[in-house]
């Protein structure tokens, strides 16, 4: 990537900029997004020292930090921003760029749940719960995870056993064929 | 009155009592619902995740489709679909470039017709709390709700009542005769999807939301997005091993509550289907007779 090798400060501000309209330099640092994130205490990284890296153009910490993938898109951080920036927004962004950079993800188990839900859709057109959660539970090693809600979840119809296809699968082949660009301005 | 309906994949397993009690109370005020044909996934978190052009070319295909079946209004009833099919819509409308590359990617065409709503929207605004009261036959007798809309207010697309302290949901259940308690988690986060791949975070989070709902003093839980409720309800067992206090709070779709009011069938309403049994409580309440 570009921007790894240039010793221009600013690149990787600029480059988010770019992708999303969200200028990361109005950050004033005053840390409402990290006092206000719900999953603050888990993160590696919070939410304002993400901002600040991005400033001091350091792609390289924030790229493989967890933070970007246990950020669960609730939007609080961006409603409290006293410069208005949609710091969701720019957690989305981020997500995209460490994928494309193929970094060390910090958060790997989150990745594989985010593909093996795509390739559900990918499949069937729809979401299928019960095979991505056993598909999940697959890949992570721990085949009987969460088990124990399986009994109940299934007396109370609350299972699907075979799911659904929707009738123009083509379709939907064709667009995840089609939908090459992981990030806007791509090319 | 007729309107698209978008049900979104949980609605038909983890949250098919979302779907049930929406098509039960929606029959009972006159409203057809008619599903857009063949819809498909939105994409929701991963697609945003993972793939920018495929988190917008999914829901594009869904408001194409209800175009195409003459549904100028289509309303869903999960959070997520309905901001990805609102926010969609909107870039769609305002960006030539955008509208063209997803008529490439797509292969058809989309008019910009197709408005979505939020079932909380659609009931206040198109329904109205008047017909809804005209459809109640009993109340909900002062049950104490507390209303939890999680991050629904917030996100993109979405501008729907106040992002922090909403009340949408507190005056239908005002109008349903319950009494809405004022409370301190309505916007927390429920941890959506970290259940699955971080259970101990969603676990500390609906704790403390469901601590919160106790200490105030609801007798349930109202949700308006199967994930949310999903978590609230499923997870009471786990948080109880992992910190051995036990709430069995329940927690009902607001469209049960509506329901109830409309002496709709227990099981019509898919009220069986909960995790924790409100059974108890509605009884106590006189709400349901035995």
């Amino acid at each position: 990537m570009k921007y790894l090798s240039s010793q221009d400060i600013h690149q990787f501000r600029n480059y988010i900029l770019s992708v999303n309209g969200e200028d990361v330099s109005k950050c004033i640092q005053c840390g409402k997004c990290s006092a206000g994130c719900p999953i603050s205490p888990e993160m590696d990284l919070q939410p304002n020292q993400v901002l600040r890296l991005i400033q001091i153009n350091d792609p390289r910490a924030v790229l493989r930090s967890s933070t970007i993938w246990l950020c669960a898109s609730c939007e609080t951080c961006s409603v409290r921003c006293p410069e208005e920036i949609e710091i969701a927004k720019i957690m989305d962004t981020l997500r995209k760029l460490a994928v494309e950079a193929k970094v060390p993800l910090g958060e790997e188990n989150v990745v594989k749940f985010d593909e093996i839900f795509l390739d559900s859709i990918r499949k069937r057109g729809r979401v299928h719960e019960l095979e991505l959660v056993m598909r999940y539970n697959l890949a992570i090693r721990q085949p009987l995870k969460d088990a124990h809600l399986g009994p109940i979840m299934f007396t109370r119809g609350k299972l699907n056993l075979l799911g659904h296809k929707i009738k123009e699968l083509g379709r939907i082949k064709e667009i995840f064929r089609s939908s090459k660009r992981i990030i806007k301005g791509q090319e | 009155m007729q309107v698209g309906y978008y049900p979104g994949c949980s609605l038909e397993s983890s949250a098919k009592e979302f779907d049930l009690s929406i098509r039960a109370i929606f029959k009972e005020m006159g409203v057809s619902l008619q599903e857009i044909p063949d819809w498909n996934c939105c994409g929701a978190s991963p697609a945003h995740s993972l793939n920018e052009e495929l988190a917008i070319a999914l829901p594009y295909w869904n408001l194409v489709k209800a175009e195409e079946a003459g549904l100028d209004k289509i309303v869903s009833p999960c959070p997520a679909c309905y901001s990805h099919l609102k926010h969609i819509h909107e870039e769609v409308v305002k960006d030539s470039h955008l509208a063209d590359r997803l008529q490439t990617i797509v292969g058809k065409g989309y008019g910009g017709k197709t408005e979505s709503k939020h079932l909380l929207d659609f009931i206040k605004e198109d329904i109205g709390l008047e017909r809804l009261k005209s459809s109640m036959k009993t109340s909900l007798k002062g049950l104490k709700v507390v209303s939890y809309y999680g991050c629904l207010t917030r996100l993109p697309g979405v501008n729907l009542d106040d992002v922090e302290n909403p009340v949408l949901m507190d005056e239908i259940i005002d109008a349903l005769g319950g009494e809405p308690l004022d409370w301190s988690h309505k916007t927390e986060c429920c941890g959506a999807s970290l259940s699955v791949t971080r259970t101990e975070i969603a676990l500390r989070l609906v704790r403390s939301i469901l601590e919160a709902a106790q200490e105030k003093g609801a007798e349930c839980i109202a949700a308006v997005c199967p994930l949310c409720q999903s978590n609230l309800d499923t997870r009471q067992g786990d948080i109880f091993k992992k910190y051995g206090t036990l709430y069995k709070m329940p927690t009902l779709y607001l469209t049960q509550l509506i329901g109830l009011t409309q002496k709709l069938g227990f099981a019509q309403l898919g009220l069986d289907r909960l995790i924790i049994s409100p059974v108890d409580l509605l009884l106590k309440k006189g709400i349901i007779e035995k």
